[in-house]
């Protein structure tokens, strides 16, 4: 063939495709560095994700452990020698802190990937399915849109034993339908374009449309609403053990404030008990939420002007 | 739990039934109350399932707090009828639900529908005083953050916003008990009245509202953020429509142009996620009045979840439901109501 010479010069498809794409990546990011509070958010993360991966280097596990303590001060007050104080049972609380990062990030990015996983698959199925399937899908997404998430999680938390993955289950399970219901108003927008018509009639099938068009189409919606999904993960993680529902061989910062309830700290005056968990799950959504605002800002151009 | 506003909002906008030219006011009705019968009937028979399907023993799960032999064990499952074929226990809890009872508590060993008889009435109240306050609060805020956005106003109005809302509300509570409850001493620190208070009317009225102060600023802050945020975006939406410049050109006045055109089209995904976060008032509910020992359905929750007394927890759980459900439903008649394009039909 006469052309083979010149096109094995020019770039392949998928050589064009990567290029596309990381300068697609890298415009992003550099909308996303435009954005102060999205900027400060990623770097509060970073930082508290390095805390989390080496809280056994920062504090060791012996810390924790209420045998190792009894010499020590019960509810010292912050001091240099007790940085963040102590609790009841004479345990450093900043140590707690640092261990109580690791289960709130684990359980905030575990849950979020669930639910955004049950709520892209029934979003896209709700919208390319018509007809009875659709309509039945889009019950049951309505159903778990009213549904008080937090009182279902407590009871899907209180029947299963109890551990990380329980909490996992309790908050993927119960927080899904807003991401569905979303996903599937995308998926009929992109439903009704040309080029899904235009793969039909080609002999594309269900599997073959959702997966290469309508997927990679919701993709970055999905994304936006991660970040903020995980924030309100954390404050339900936070929420569920301070019900007394969390794993009881981890930290967690719910934990942490439940033991401040019951030793009535808010009327004892122990304040550092309470306001140390409190202001890092805060720190933490927040970060989330700002991170969340500035990746929506830039998926959703209608958004940008504000 | 809290779902992204800014995007479902824009989905609901979108997506919420568009009322058909010729659809009655009965048949719409119809429809959307056959719509919240399912919805219950589902979490009624999701009540039941949740709880047997899963692999958890409920008598087990007792037994690992309370000491028991192997023969209690057997006794208390008799007791409680759980040693019977699953679809017997399923017809007998439907008996006992459709018959109001919902079964006997574990631990109160009381029916739970006289338990949450009992413990109803302080729920609404404060969830309501919280409503009312945050929906006012957080509407008014909203409209005049995205009237004037980017101004300072909207600037410290949106981050206000946006901490509240990252804010757990049990730790909002706790926060707030430890300053005015525990170290000022404003406010009492727990209960709905005073023990051997005041018995005249207007003493017992006084000392409910002092002991509501704490809670209701607890659930306000933390709700009116969402709908500050909602308000605003959905104003935002609005603010660039031709029919306010049209408005504007008629010669009206700012503040009219706000009030009589602007804000009344916001208003309508505004009620419709106002009424859908009325669930996330209700968990609110659990862990504020958890804090403040508030007599009501969420300590109610709380304690049957430390007992575990799975049919209380069963109980609150459907009637939590249902005001949700229910909730709902008005919800969807009152947007019939607002909307002016069905009202002119």
């Amino acid at each position: 063939m006469s052309t083979t010479a010149s096109t094995s010069q020019a770039p392949t498809a998928s050589q064009l495709a990567w290029r596309r794409r990381r300068a697609s990546a890298a415009k992003t990011w550099a909308d996303f560095r435009a954005q102060p509070g999205g900027m400060v958010g990623l770097i509060v993360l970073i930082v508290i994700i390095l805390i989390a991966a080496f809280a056994p280097l920062l504090a060791p596990a012996s810390m924790l452990d209420v045998t190792h303590v009894l010499n020590q001060p019960r509810f010292a007050q912050p001091s240099f020698a007790h940085l963040l104080g102590t609790d009841a049972q004479g345990r450093e609380l900043w140590a707690r802190m640092v261990w109580g990062a690791r289960s709130s990030l684990i359980v905030g990015f575990a849950a979020t990937a669930m639910s955004m996983i049950i709520g892209t698959v029934i979003g896209m199925a709700a919208g390319h399915f018509t007809g009875f399937v659709g309509g039945l899908l889009m019950r049951i997404v309505d159903f778990f849109l009213v549904l008080p998430s937090l009182i279902l999680a407590i009871v899907l938390s209180s029947v299963l034993s109890r551990g990380l993955l329980t909490i996992v289950i309790a908050i993927g399970v119960t927080s899904w339908a807003g991401t569905a219901r979303v996903v599937r108003a995308q998926t009929l927008t992109i439903e009704s374009r040309g080029y899904i018509e235009r793969a039909r009639a080609l002999g594309a099938g269900h599997w073959h449309i959702i997966g290469r068009h309508i997927f990679p189409a919701v993709m970055p919606l999905v994304l936006a609403n991660t970040t903020l999904t995980v924030g309100s993960a954390i404050i339900s993680e936070s929420t569920l053990a301070f019900l007394g529902l969390g794993d009881p061989s981890s930290q967690s910062w719910g934990t942490i404030l439940k033991n401040a309830m019951d030793v009535s700290a808010a009327t004892s005056g122990y304040w550092w008990f309470i306001l140390a968990p409190g202001l890092a799950i805060l720190f933490v959504v927040l970060a989330f939420t700002l991170v969340g605002r500035a990746v929506e800002t830039i998926t959703n151009p209608t958004l940008r002007s504000r | 739990m809290i779902s992204p506003v800014g995007s479902v909002l824009q989905d609901e906008a979108e997506d919420f039934d568009e009322p058909g030219a010729g659809a009655s006011w009965l048949k719409y009705a119809g429809k959307k109350a056959g719509g919240a019968l399912i919805s219950l009937v589902m979490v009624i028979i999701l009540g039941f399932f949740a709880f047997k399907i899963l692999p958890g023993d409920p008598v087990a799960t007792m037994a690992r707090e309370h000491q028991m032999s192997a023969a209690q064990m057997a006794q208390l499952r008799a007791q409680y009828g759980l040693d019977k074929p699953l679809i017997v226990q399923f017809w007998n809890y439907l008996v006992n639900v459709f018959t109001g009872q919902f079964g006997e508590s574990y631990v109160y060993h009381q029916s739970v529908s006289s338990l949450i008889g009992q413990y109803f009435w302080p729920t609404i109240l404060l969830t309501g005083t919280s409503a009312v306050i945050a929906i006012a609060l957080g509407l008014w805020l909203g409209q005049k953050a995205a009237w004037r956005h980017g101004s300072l106003f909207d600037k410290i109005t949106s981050g206000t916003s946006l901490v509240f809302w990252s804010v757990p509300t049990f730790w909002l509570g706790l926060l707030l008990l430890l300053i005015f409850g525990g170290t000022l001493q404003w406010f009492p620190t727990g209960g709905m009245v005073s023990p051997g208070g005041d018995s005249t009317w207007f003493g017992t009225v006084m000392d409910v509202v002092s002991h509501l102060v704490l809670p209701v600023t607890t659930m306000v802050a933390v709700v009116y953020a969402q709908y500050v945020m909602v308000m605003r975006a959905s104003l935002l939406e609005e603010m660039n429509a031709d029919y306010l410049t049209t408005a504007r050109a008629k010669g009206l006045r700012e503040d009219l142009v706000r009030r009589k055109h602007a804000v009344p089209n916001a208003l309508l995904p505004t009620v419709t996620l106002v009424f859908m976060h009325i669930g996330g008032l209700i968990s609110g509910a659990v862990t504020v009045e958890t804090v403040f020992s508030w007599p009501g359905l969420g300590k109610l929750t709380y304690e049957a979840l430390s007992g575990p007394d799975l049919p209380l927890l069963q109980g609150t759980f459907v009637v939590f439901s249902a005001i949700i459900i229910i909730m709902n439903l008005i919800a969807d008649l009152i947007y019939r109501q607002l909307d002016p394009r069905v009202r002119r039909a």
